[in-house]
């Protein structure tokens, strides 16, 4: 890890100095991470293709800025969420945005769904396409605030203090937004979870 | 205290990232040893986790880094100081 970091500094240094071309190799390890952090605010895929190629030029053009006190993914985040704001706000007016977020963040029902019969299910039954599919259906579909936090931590595995910085948020509102999201994920996710098994006979009791 | 399920379910983000403290740590476990139900909720959301880890869940749309670094080299190009000139 280390070596890794100092490499990428060691690269950051030469580009900034004119060695332009290497950047190409700095952005390679996190070509991913761009695109799902557009991907978590933007709403459709050609959109976060664009504004992930706009991230990307963005970095390059003020990578002179970048002060090695912060880690290289946490400046590349703040900007691909920067670039995905910029879109979004394109799309719509300030004022439903507003709205958005206000009926985002009030209370709903975030208490896990029961399942007596998972401890029968294989973990092989996590390599079953339909099962990762819906997944990202429920990722999508999760509102925005949830999304992003989710993304960062637990996609990007960027840490809390990380995702913070990243995002303008306290510490605290991240970890109640990923408790949340990942809430909403298990509830969603559930009924995926059961059918992933096997049908045996006798396997499955009634949910509490 | 002894911990209901609630209880168990309002913490479960924070104990799966190891950053719930040590007695609220050993009364969860605790509560887990006999509780199928909590357990279950667990596993699931931990399961969920490691499958959102998985690169195959996520994949990049076919062709975007070779567009990506198509643009890249464009702009890199086209910023280099001899083509600059006015
Ligand atoms: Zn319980």
């Amino acid at each position: 890890m280390q070596a890794a970091a100092t490499k990428e500094a060691e690269l950051i240094r030469r580009i900034v100095a004119g060695e332009k071309e290497l950047f190409h190799e700095l952005i390679r390890p996190y070509e991913r991470m761009v695109y799902l952090t557009v991907l978590s605010i933007v709403k459709n895929e050609t959109d976060a293709e664009d504004a992930a190629q706009e991230a990307v030029i963005n970095a390059y053009r003020h990578l002179d800025s970048f002060r090695a006190e912060s880690k290289f993914s946490t400046w590349l985040t703040t900007i691909a969420i920067n670039e995905g704001r910029k879109r979004l706000r394109k799309a719509k007016s300030a004022a439903e945005e507003s709205l958005e977020e206000a009926a985002e963040e009030k209370e709903g029902d975030y208490t896990p769904a029961p399942l007596t019969d998972w401890r029968e299910i294989p973990l092989e039954a996590l390599e079953r396409r339909e099962l990762r599919e819906a997944l990202r259906r429920a990722v999508a579909s999760l509102p925005e605030i949830y999304k992003q936090v989710f993304t960062l931590r637990d996609l990007e595995n960027l840490n809390t203090e990380e995702t913070a910085e990243a995002l303008g948020l306290t510490a605290g509102v991240v970890k109640v937004r990923l408790h949340r999201a990942r809430i909403l994920l298990q509830k969603q996710l559930v009924p995926f979870l059961k059918t992933a098994a096997p049908a045996r006979k006798g396997l499955f009791r009634r949910a509490l | 205290m002894k911990l209901n399920c609630k209880h168990v379910w309002e913490h479960i983000s924070e104990f799966i990232d190891g950053s719930v403290d040590a007695q609220l740590r050993a009364e969860i476990e605790r509560h887990l040893e006999h509780c199928e139900i909590c357990s279950a909720i667990l596993d699931s959301t931990r399961n969920i986790l490691i499958l959102t880890a998985d690169d195959r869940t996520f994949e990049l749309p076919v062709g975007f880094s070779e567009r990506l670094h198509e643009r890249l080299k464009k702009e890199i190009e086209g910023s280099e100081p001899e083509l600059k000139k006015k």
